[in-house]
């Protein structure tokens, strides 16, 4: 029998350490796999029988011999089974493509890598051309996964044509939305496939240098990534002449120092450059020119972990998923006050309510559902009469909402939306990167002016005064920084106007 | 603060190791402030010098970034996670909290030089809400009880490390 006990950050959270202890403490050594997603599950221990896989969960050390004793006799006696794992309804419903192998082995095993058909994608792109490759990808109809969604194939394109000595490709590992954690469940259970995905990049526009910026919040991702890349290197999937094809690909890793702005794409490549995370204006496109100047590709570390798949299946087995123009699957993360978080990677067109009714079950607390905000803290907070939107990028767009990065995050009843949209005001004045004043200075003078309305002071013309700063910040900010927050906001007020009414001191709000 | 001093004129190994890697400094300023613990005002030069930057470049990096700090912080950093994800799950009431528990306010350290507190937004563990990191450890679901728990394991381990 061989023991998996998850060594991903929510696992770690929750105890899976201990558990690991407990375990070793019986003579048993586990495999630290990656996580499944099924965080409500985690710690999840997983032991594979001759009958299969099966699993047990949440677990602490406590019952590990209580575990033990039932696996020598009737293992489905015990009160933390779940039987096979991979029959779990939440994640048996998945159509997992890019998460695949997340939790089936550890994540730094090249040959578990390889025998889950990993580098396969590359072994392909290594015999096709740059064009071909860039063909692959547009056929897939892959949107980045960031938030933005663009054609990952045309941004592709534009760095292939045109000329340089030296071109990059960035990965965007610094994922600050509240609410999602994808990338860092992929870095941590499958970090091969993001580094296959940028090798794969590298070949199809030319590029020999690969970052990977990761934010300085995730360390666990940040160890397990630098220990893949010096294994990739070692097994000569990383460096020079690549598996003997005379290609090279050289990828690091660099750290964030906590900055949400870094997130945006120029803000990134003026960090990763040894500046301030100041956005650039665009054009000129990083595409044309990037890092120091290069052309260079930007991608979410999803949109890059989803080529090795695209060029493993083929484009048309990636397109065959999705609706409209948002094909292949999206990685759904389901956060805040939910019965059953966790990630979920579905075609696009599932609703809202089918998440978090169907697979989240509702509030951790019990209560009722008031708002869900999905895409991060620059998202619109979505009342019940709007949970019916299938999860596609242009009918969330058609109600000035946002899919973004794929975060969802539930608010039960108790939830009081002009803190809330005080709050999306307060973090645009915390991590603005001051270059344009709409964001700089309207975020101070929107947590001012949401203070007046609440404490009832000249309300019906603050409101007025608001939705104005709400236009500049929208339509005069250089990013989606100040641009966006203004959605969270006039949300908050269009959908749960009660909420600004006043109220007595020291109810609800701050 | 001897040693502190002494630690800042090691310096210059450090930026020998970074100063041609390309976009070296951030590089540079975490393995400055791994090494010593911030990066004091009188390193600034020094850096400054090592890569060809003007002072006011570097000085400009280090007060973009909230993490590096110009002041020597607590043994322990604590921080509270204060997005949304958190929100919903209580962390306000956890901040208030540890504030109150620490009699401290972010930004600030334990009079005993144990503990700073700090808020960060988003430690990605959002399904498992509130969440709090102590140095390089995260903890999910932590309210106020299992806050003072993990703050008196911080305490013993203190008095065990003397």
């Amino acid at each position: 029998m061989t023991f998996y006990i998850p060594q991903d950050t929510t696992a770690l959270a929750l105890g899976a350490d201990s558990v690991a202890s407990a375990l070793q403490a019986a003579g048993i050594e586990p495999v630290r796999n990656g996580s499944r997603g099924m965080f409500w599950l985690e710690p999840l221990l997983e032991v594979a029988t001759d009958t299969g896989r099966i699993g047990f969960g949440p677990v602490t050390a406590n019952d590990i011999p209580g575990i033990l004793d039932a696996l020598e006799a009737d293992a489905s006696s015990h009160d933390l089974y779940l039987g096979p794992v991979e029959e779990i309804e939440y994640l048996a419903k998945q159509q997992r493509l890019t998460f695949a192998r997340a939790g089936q082995g550890d994540p730094l095993c090249l040959d578990n890598y390889q025998a889950l058909n990993g580098f396969k994608g590359l072994s392909k792109a290594l015999g096709m051309s740059g064009q071909q490759i860039v063909d692959q990808v547009k056929d897939s109809g892959l949107r980045g996964r960031g938030g933005a969604a663009f054609p990952a194939g045309i941004k592709w394109q534009t760095v292939l044509d045109t000329l340089g000595e030296q071109k990059y490709i960035v990965c965007n590992a610094d994922e600050g939305d509240s609410g999602t954690f994808a990338d860092r469940v992929l870095m941590e259970a499958d970090p091969y496939q993001l580094i296959e995905g940028m090798v794969i990049a590298g070949l199809a526009v030319g590029a020999t240098q690969g970052y990977i910026y990761l934010r300085s919040e995730y360390p666990v991702a940040h160890r397990l990534l630098n220990i893949a890349i010096e294994r990739a290197v070692a097994a000569n999937f990383l460096g020079d002449n690549i598996q003997g094809s005379g290609k090279t690909f050289h990828l690091e890793v660099r750290l964030g120092a906590g900055a949400y702005i870094c997130g945006e794409e120029t803000a990134l490549l003026e960090s990763l450059e040894g500046k301030r995370g100041m956005v650039r204006a665009k054009p000129p496109l990083p595409a044309i020119e990037g890092l120091f100047g290069k052309p260079t590709v930007v991608n979410n570390v999803l949109t890059l972990a989803a080529i090795s798949s695209i060029l493993e299946q083929g484009a048309a087995a990636y397109q065959n998923f999705g609706l409209g123009r948002s094909r292949g699957t999206l990685a759904i993360q389901l956060a805040g006050n939910i019965k059953r978080g966790g990630l979920i990677e579905l075609a696009f067109g599932v609703t809202l309510r089918e998440v978090v009714e169907d697979y989240g079950q509702g509030t951790h607390s019990g209560r009722p559902i008031r708002a869900i905000q999905v895409g991060g803290p620059l998202g619109a907070f979505m009342p019940e009469s709007q949970w019916d939107t299938p999860m596609d990028y242009e009918a969330f767009a058609a109600i000035k909402a946002m899919i973004g990065h794929g975060g969802i995050v539930v608010f039960d009843d108790t939830a009081d939306m002009a803190a809330q949209a005080r709050f999306a005001m307060e973090f645009c004045v915390v991590e603005s990167c001051g270059k344009c004043t709409p964001c700089r200075i309207g975020s101070v003078r929107g947590v001012e002016v949401i203070d007046r309305i609440v404490a009832n002071e000249n309300r019906d013309n603050n409101l007025i005064l608001l939705h104005d700063l709400c236009d500049t910040m929208e339509f005069g900010s250089l990013c989606a920084m100040g641009g966006m927050t203004p959605y969270p906001v006039r949300s908050a007020i269009k959908y749960f106007p009660e909420d600004f009414l006043l109220k007595d001191a020291g109810q609800g709000y701050k | 603060m001897n040693s502190t001093l002494e630690k800042t004129t090691d310096i210059s190994g450090l930026i020998a190791k970074y100063k041609d890697l390309p976009g070296g400094l951030l590089p540079l300023l975490h393995a400055i402030q791994t090494e010593i613990g911030y990066l004091p005002d009188s390193a600034v030069p020094t850096i400054a010098t090592g890569l060809n930057l003007s002072r006011a470049e570097v000085h400009g990096v280090i007060s973009f970034y909230h993490d590096f700090k110009t002041h020597p912080v607590g043994r322990n950093t604590v921080q509270i996670c204060r997005a949304e994800a958190c929100q919903a799950m209580g962390s306000r009431r956890l901040e208030a909290h540890a504030k109150q528990a620490l009699g401290i306010n972010y930004g600030e350290t334990t009079a005993d030089g144990n503990i700073s507190l700090e808020p960060v937004y988003c430690l990605g563990n959002c399904a498992c809400s509130p969440s709090i990191r102590i140095n390089d450890d995260i903890y999910a679901r932590v309210d106020t009880e299992r806050f003072d728990d993990l703050m008196s394991g911080l305490l013993i381990e203190e008095g065990a490390s003397k």
